[in-house]
C-alpha cells in the first residue's frame, strides 16, 4: 500500500468504505432527482430550444441574418467557437496532464471535466459548421476526391488544420472519456434493480468484469491516451490561434498567439469546471469527494493561467509599441481606446485583475466567491476573443470598410442556445452517468482518505520520513 | 481426475495480495483476480504478463503519420499542385512545414483509436457482451480470487485461503 505524506490534506472526507463510495456515486443515478435539477434542466432546455429555432432560421435564410457585415466578417460566430473550444481544454488538462503528473486530486473531477470537454466541443462545432454559410456542404471540409468540388482542400491553410485538429480532439476525448466510464457503468449494472436500467448499463459497460489482466490493460490504455492527449490539447488551441496568427492583419499576426491562447483556454476551462462542480457537489451532496481542497487547487491553476494571460496581454502591448510598426500600434491603441474600449476594459478587469484576488487563501476557499469568480473569468475570456476579432476587423487597412458590428437577435439566440445545450447535456450526464470516477477513487481511499490518514498519523506512519512508494 | 475452481472472496485487497503471495511461494498458480479497482503490484504476484498494447499504439501512430504524409503529398504535390499565395507546391519537402500539424493530428488519431479498438477487442468488451465477473459484488467492494485445484487438495486449499482472510469460499467446475 502506498503511504502519503501527512502534510497533504485528505481528498476523501469522512469515514468512507469502498461500499460507501459505491453508494454515494450511484445515488444520483438510482435515486430521484431533486427540484434544483428540474429547475436547471427546464431553463436549459428552453434556451436550447430557442437556439435551435435561431439556428433553423439561419440555415433557412442564410447568414445575412447575423450581425456580421462586409468589414467585420468574423464576429460572434468565431468568438463563440474559440470560447467554447477553450473551455473544453480544461477537461483534457485535468484528465491527461494531471494523470501524467500523478495528481490524485484529479480523480474526483476528471469525469465531469471530460464530459464538459465533449459538450463544449459540440457547441464549438455548431459555430464553425454554421459560419461556412452553407452548412449542408460542410462535408467539403474533408479531403474528398475533387469531383465534389473543384480541387482538393488546401493543406497549407490553418483553417483546414483546424478541421483535423478539432475532429481528432473530439473523437479522442470521447474514447478517453468512455474507456474510463466502462468500469463505472459495470458498477451501476451490477447493482441495478430495474430491468431497463440493468439492460441499459449492461449495454454501456461492454461486459466489463474487472479481472487483473483487464485492469492492467486499462491502466496502460489510460496512460497512453493521456500521453497522446497532452500534446493534442496544446496543438488544438495552437492551431486555433494560427487561424489568426498566420494572417497579415495587424493585431493578429503575432507569434505569441499559440501559448497565449493555450493559457487562456486552460484559464477559462478551469473556471467552467468550477461553475459546474460547485453546482454538482451541491445538488448531489458530493461535498466529501469534491472538497474545499479540490476547489482551492483549481483556483490556484486559475491564478497561474490568469497571470500568464495577463503577461501575454502586456507583452502584446509592449511589442506593438516596440516594433515601430504604426499599423500594429494603431491596432492596439484602437482596442484599448477605440469604439470597443468597454470590451477591452471588461477583458482586462475580468482576466488580469480579478484572478489576482485568489492570492488570498480566505477568498480562494470561499465557495460563493469562487462561484462568482468562475463566471467573471468566463465573461472575461469571452470578451478576450471578442476584442481580438471585432475591434480589429472594424478598423482594417481600408478606411472605407470601417464599420461597427452589432449582434442581431439571431446571434444572441444561437449563443444562448449553445449555453442551453451545454447545460442540458451536462445535467443529463450527471443524472445518468457516474459523475465521479469511483473505481479510481477507491484506489486512493487508503492513501488519501481522511479516516485512513488519521489512523496512519496516530500510528506514526504518516510522516514524510516513513513514507515510501 | 477432475479439477475444481475455488472462488474465494475477500473484503479487502491486502489479505488477497498476501494470500496470493503465499500461493506463489508454494508454486500454486492463481487463475484470475477480479477487483473493483486496479490493485497495484498484483500483476507480478499472479503472473500477469506486461501488456503490449502501448507497442500497438506506437505502430498505429506510425501508420497514421505515413498515411497523412502520403495523402498530402498525393493531393497537394502529385495530383493537383497549386500556387497558393505565391507559394507553389513543387515538392513535398518545400511545403513540409505546413504539413506538420495535420501529420501530427493524424498520428494521434490513428494511435488513439487503433489502441482503443485493440483494447476492446483483446478484452472482448463490446455492447451486448455478458458481464465477465463471476460475482456482481466485485465491482462494488469485494475482491475475488480464482484458484484451480484437484478434488483431493480441495480442503487443504480451502484452509489456506480461509487462513489468508477469505470471507467466502465457493466451488465451481473448472473448464
Amino acid at each position: 500500500m502506498q503511504h502519503e505524506s501527512a502534510i497533504r490534506e485528505p481528498l476523501i472526507l469522512g469515514n468512507k468504505s469502498y461500499r460507501q463510495i459505491t453508494d454515494d456515486i450511484a445515488r444520483p443515478i438510482e435515486g430521484k432527482a431533486n427540484k434544483y435539477w428540474y429547475i436547471l434542466l427546464t431553463v436549459s432546455v428552453i434556451c436550447f430550444m430557442w437556439g435551435i429555432g435561431c439556428l433553423a432560421y439561419t440555415i433557412g435564410t442564410g447568414i445575412g441574418v447575423w450581425g456580421s457585415n462586409n468589414g467585420v466578417d468574423w464576429a460572434w460566430d468565431i468568438t463563440n467557437f474559440v470560447w467554447w473550444i477553450g473551455i473544453g481544454h480544461a477537461g483534457t488538462l485535468i484528465s491527461a496532464v494531471l494523470l501524467l503528473f500523478r495528481q490524485k486530486w484529479r480523480m474526483a473531477i476528471n469525469r465531469s471535466a471530460e464530459a464538459m470537454t465533449i459538450f463544449a466541443v459540440m457547441c464549438a462545432a455548431i459555430f464553425v459548421l454554421l459560419h461556412t454559410g452553407r452548412p449542408w456542404l460542410d462535408y467539403w471540409l474533408f479531403p474528398l476526391p475533387n469531383t465534389f468540388g473543384s480541387l482538393w482542400v488546401n493543406f497549407n491553410s490553418p483553417l483546414l488544420w483546424d478541421v483535423f485538429a478539432v475532429s481528432t480532439y473530439f473523437s479522442v476525448s470521447l474514447v478517453f472519456w468512455y474507456t474510463g466510464l466502462v468500469p463505472d457503468f459495470a458498477m451501476i449494472r451490477d447493482r441495478a434493480v430495474k430491468p431497463w436500467a440493468k439492460k441499459l448499463y449492461s449495454g454501456l459497460s461492454f461486459g466489463w468484469g474487472g479481472s487483473a489482466r483487464h485492469w492492467s490493460r486499462f491502466e496502460e490504455v489510460s496512460l497512453v491516451l493521456a500521453g497522446l492527449s497532452t500534446p493534442l490539447v496544446f496543438s488544438v488551441h495552437s492551431i486555433v490561434s494560427m487561424d489568426f496568427a498566420t494572417s497579415v492583419v495587424p493585431g493578429w499576426h503575432t507569434t505569441i498567439f499559440p501559448p497565449y491562447f493555450v493559457a487562456g483556454a486552460v484559464f477559462s476551462g478551469f473556471a467552467m469546471v468550477l461553475t459546474l462542480l460547485l453546482i454538482v457537489r451541491k445538488i448531489y451532496n458530493l461535498e466529501n469527494y469534491i472538497t474545499i481542497k479540490h476547489i482551492e487547487y483549481m483556483n490556484i491553476v486559475i491564478i497561474v493561467t490568469g497571470s500568464i494571460v495577463g503577461v501575454a496581454y502586456l507583452t502584446e502591448l509592449f511589442i506593438s509599441w516596440y516594433s515601430g510598426v504604426e499599423y500594429e500600434q494603431y491596432a492596439f491603441l484602437n482596442r484599448a481606446t477605440g469604439p470597443y474600449w468597454w470590451a477591452y476594459a471588461a477583458m482586462m478587469t475580468c482576466n488580469v485583475v480579478s484572478p489576482q484576488l485568489f492570492w488570498s487563501k480566505k477568498l480562494r476557499t470561499n465557495l460563493m466567491f469562487t462561484f462568482v469568480m468562475s463566471l467573471v473569468v468566463n465573461i472575461g475570456m469571452w470578451f478576450e476573443r471578442f476584442v481580438i476579432i471585432v475591434p480589429t476587423l472594424c478598423r482594417t487597412f481600408l478606411p472605407s470598410t470601417w464599420n461597427m458590428y452589432h449582434p442581431t437577435f439571431i446571434d444572441i439566440g444561437i449563443y444562448t442556445g449553445t449555453v442551453g445545450m451545454f447545460f442540458t447535456f451536462f445535467l443529463l450526464f450527471t443524472r445518468y452517468f457516474p459523475v465521479i470516477a469511483q473505481a479510481e477513487l477507491k484506489s486512493i481511499l487508503k492513501s488519501s482518505g481522511q479516516e485512513y490518514k488519521e489512523k496512519a498519523a496516530a500510528h506514526g506512519h504518516g510522516n514524510a520520513s516513513h513514507g515510501h512508494h | 481426475m477432475s479439477k475444481v475452481a475455488i472462488h474465494a472472496i475477500y473484503d479487502d485487497e491486502e489479505p488477497l495480495m498476501a494470500t496470493a503471495a503465499t500461493l506463489k511461494s508454494q508454486g500454486i498458480k492463481v487463475k484470475d483476480v477480479f477487483s473493483p479497482f486496479p490493485i497495484h503490484g498484483i500483476d507480478g504476484v499472479i503472473g500477469v504478463p506486461r501488456t503490449r498494447i502501448a507497442i500497438c499504439a506506437f505502430i498505429y501512430g506510425l501508420t497514421g503519420a505515413c498515411l497523412a504524409t502520403l495523402m498530402m503529398w498525393y493531393m497537394m504535390v502529385h495530383d493537383w499542385p497549386t500556387d497558393i499565395g505565391g507559394k507553389p507546391s513543387m515538392a513535398y519537402y518545400m511545403n513540409v512545414p505546413a504539413f506538420i500539424p495535420i501529420t501530427f493530428e493524424s498520428t494521434v488519431l490513428c494511435a488513439a483509436h487503433g489502441m482503443v479498438i485493440t483494447y476492446y477487442l483483446r478484452c472482448w468488451m463490446l455492447p451486448g457482451v455478458k458481464a465477465k465477473n463471476p460475482d456482481p459484488r466485485t465491482t462494488d467492494d469485494k475482491f475475488l480470487m480464482i484458484v484451480e485445484t484437484s478434488e483431493e487438495n480441495k480442503s487443504t486449499m480451502e484452509a489456506l485461503l480461509k487462513n489468508g482472510g477469505a470471507s467466502e469460499i465457493s466451488y465451481k467446475l473448472a473448464h
